[in-house]
């Protein structure tokens, strides 16, 4: 079977929730191993875009690929090849790490040995044995991103994975998933509020707000569609605010 | 042995387990507080020894100034102990047990005062001519020392010692308070636990969107349902038969019917209040709303279902709605079990009946679960 251009694939998807219409007709592509960023203020509809995507929402119009299939048929398969990590999602709190990441790996039936790997991926090793309540905010965002990527997913999606962080931890989410890119050429799709996190990580930049993409790229390439010097520039220009508005 | 440490279903039941045991309220209130309501309970309404009424006395006596005028106040200065506007009296029966009477002499005010704040339950008005009774016949203690008092005006402290050769103490197992108490506590801690420990957990994972987060993986719904369901069903044996070992030391409870028929029952209960759990929790997200649904679904069958009092007060058209209640379905059978000797053939109906509505209510509830 011929590869396919395009591990993600999403087609003129809208979504609407009562009335307002969050999602208005979006397209949008990921390759294999291609690291792309969704950028745009609250209320974009950027995460719903990203849980349509993940199966978690279903879309009112338009369709969504992943590697040539859709949910509606292929769950378990996709529920496999995907990765992912959900804005302020809360584990169980009386759980040590090392029991919440054995919990998860069990839904994929993999064993301690993958656990131990992930651990060590994540650097959280010394945190093994400590309640879920016990860790940090950085600390909880490694161990939600541990669990994104036991079963060695194709696509990871994350929502907003560092939001709330200081530089250095963030700086260390960062630096995991480009080890990620480098050993197992896996695809990301992020959804930020963060400039910087799109710029260091991500190949192409998508702009989204009001539920419509504004623009899509290389830095270079939408930085140059109206010669702005950065990316603050070009979405105070696009949507007339600031993005953490 | 890895292959069942690893497996979903596993790992799900420990994970729900161990957030149960860490939590030492959880053990408290599911464990420790039922002993104290049963002990506390058992204690306060099987004790024996003196019975004490507490009266107000307000005479109205014309043209006298003293007590002694009349047939109440001289019985009672002849056998009581009078001090400071207080006058006691002790009624002795070696059957009945001892009633120990308090009269305290004072003004009409002064005596409302006193039946508002609960201190006396009766106003007795000593007359020159007669004794009047002022009390409300709604309320069985008052009653119970107006019957008591007006004898005593009547015939004198004698008369509660009469005809004690006519009275005979019951002393069979199961005629105890604490008797009809320990079932229904038994019955009432299966519906607590499921309903806080099964409905108010998927609320509060839902609210968390752990509960989304582990559908977005091959996780089997059905295992993460059946898990919270055996992890609190495994705590609920433990906290039973916690209870039971505590009322057989204590209180000397013990089972007079069939053990089968018990664990049977004990069964339908958990999956009647399982099912039931599953499908009031079914939909909202929000703990504050789930706090009031479960309250909306608990309180009225603990009041109305006869857990520490019969419920046979209510009216009668009630009755045959209140025992078809899952709870008292639960207690009622117990009490058979416990109390009556019954077996298998005498409960099969209502844990047939139990676990028709668990099963009902858990296939609707998983129809309309919101995962998301």
């Amino acid at each position: 079977m011929a590869e396919l251009e395009y591990i993600v694939d999403v087609r003129h998807v809208k979504k609407s929730f009562k009335d307002v219409q969050a999602v208005k007709g979006v397209s949008l592509t990921i390759r294999q191993g291609e690291f792309l960023a969704l950028l745009g203020p609250n209320g974009a509809g950027k995460t719903t875009l990203v849980e349509m995507i993940e199966g978690i929402q279903h879309p009112d119009e338009g369709e969504i690929f992943i590697e040539g299939k859709q949910w509606k048929n292929h769950q378990h398969e996709l529920h496999q090849m995907i990765g992912l990590s959900l804005q302020e999602t809360r584990f169980m709190d009386k759980l040590t790490a090392y029991e919440t990441m054995r919990l998860f790996a069990s839904f994929y039936k993999l064993d301690s040995h993958r656990v131990d790997e992930v651990f060590k991926l994540i650097g959280l090793e010394e945190k093994k044995k400590s309640f879920v309540n016990n860790l940090s905010g950085g600390q909880r965002q490694r161990l939600a991103l541990g669990v994104a990527v036991l079963n060695k997913p194709k696509i990871l999606l994350l929502d907003e994975p560092t939001t709330g962080l200081d530089p250095n931890a963030r700086h260390e989410i960062w630096n995991i998933l480009l080890d990620l890119k480098k050993e197992h050429n896996t695809s990301l799709l992020l959804t930020s509020h963060y400039m910087e996190e799109a710029e260091f990580l991500c190949d192409r930049i998508v702009i989204m707000d009001q539920g419509t993409i504004l623009a899509g790229g290389t830095l270079e390439e939408i930085l140059k569609l109206g010669g702005h010097h950065s990316l603050d520039e070009l979405f105070i220009n696009l949507t007339g605010r600031h993005i953490y508005e | 042995m890895n292959r069942i440490t690893n497996h979903q279903l596993y790992r799900l039941i420990a994970a729900h387990l161990a957030e149960i045991v860490r939590e030492p309220a959880v053990l408290f209130w599911g464990i420790v507080f039922p002993i104290l309501m049963a002990w506390g309970l058992g204690i306060a309404f099987t004790q024996k020894g003196e019975v004490h009424f507490r009266m107000a006395l307000v005479k109205t006596i014309t043209g006298q100034d003293t007590i002694k005028e009349t047939k109440l106040a001289s019985y009672l200065a002849a056998n009581g102990v009078i001090k400071d506007s207080t006058y006691s009296m002790l009624l002795k029966n070696e059957k009945l047990g001892d009633v120990n009477l308090t009269f305290f002499e004072t003004s009409w005010t002064n005596a409302f005062t006193m039946l508002k704040q609960g201190k006396i339950s009766l106003i007795v008005e000593d007359r020159t001519t007669d004794t009047k009774y002022h009390f409300d016949p709604a309320n069985a203690e008052a009653k119970t020392a107006y019957q008591l008092i007006s004898n005593l005006s009547s015939y004198g402290p004698g008369f509660y010692n009469d005809n004690q050769s006519s009275i005979e103490p019951l002393t069979l197992k199961g005629t105890r308070y604490v008797d009809f108490l320990i079932p229904g506590l038994l019955a009432m801690g299966i519906m607590m636990s499921c309903s806080w420990g099964i409905s108010y957990t998927i609320i509060d994972r839902r609210s968390k969107k752990l509960l989304r987060r582990m559908v977005a993986t091959p996780m089997r719904k059905s295992n993460f349902l059946l898990a919270l369901i055996i992890a609190r069903f495994s705590m609920n044996v433990a906290e039973a038969a916690l209870l039971f070992l505590f009322a057989w030391l204590y209180f000397g409870t013990t089972i007079q019917g069939s053990w089968p028929a018990l664990i049977a029952l004990f069964l339908a209960g958990n999956i009647a209040f399982s099912g039931i759990s599953i499908l009031i929790s079914s939909h909202t997200a929000n703990p504050e709303i789930g706090n009031g649904i479960i309250n909306a679904l608990v309180t009225p069958m603990m009041v109305v279902s006869g857990i520490f009092f019969s419920y046979h007060n209510f009216p009668d058209w009630t009755i045959p709605i209140i025992q078809y209640l899952p709870l008292t379905m639960i207690a009622d059978s117990f009490r058979s079990i416990f109390n009556e000797g019954a077996g298998f053939m005498d409960v099969w109906r209502e844990a047939l009946v139990l676990t028709s509505i668990g099963t009902v209510s858990f296939i609707i509830g998983l129809k309309i679960f919101k995962w998301y």
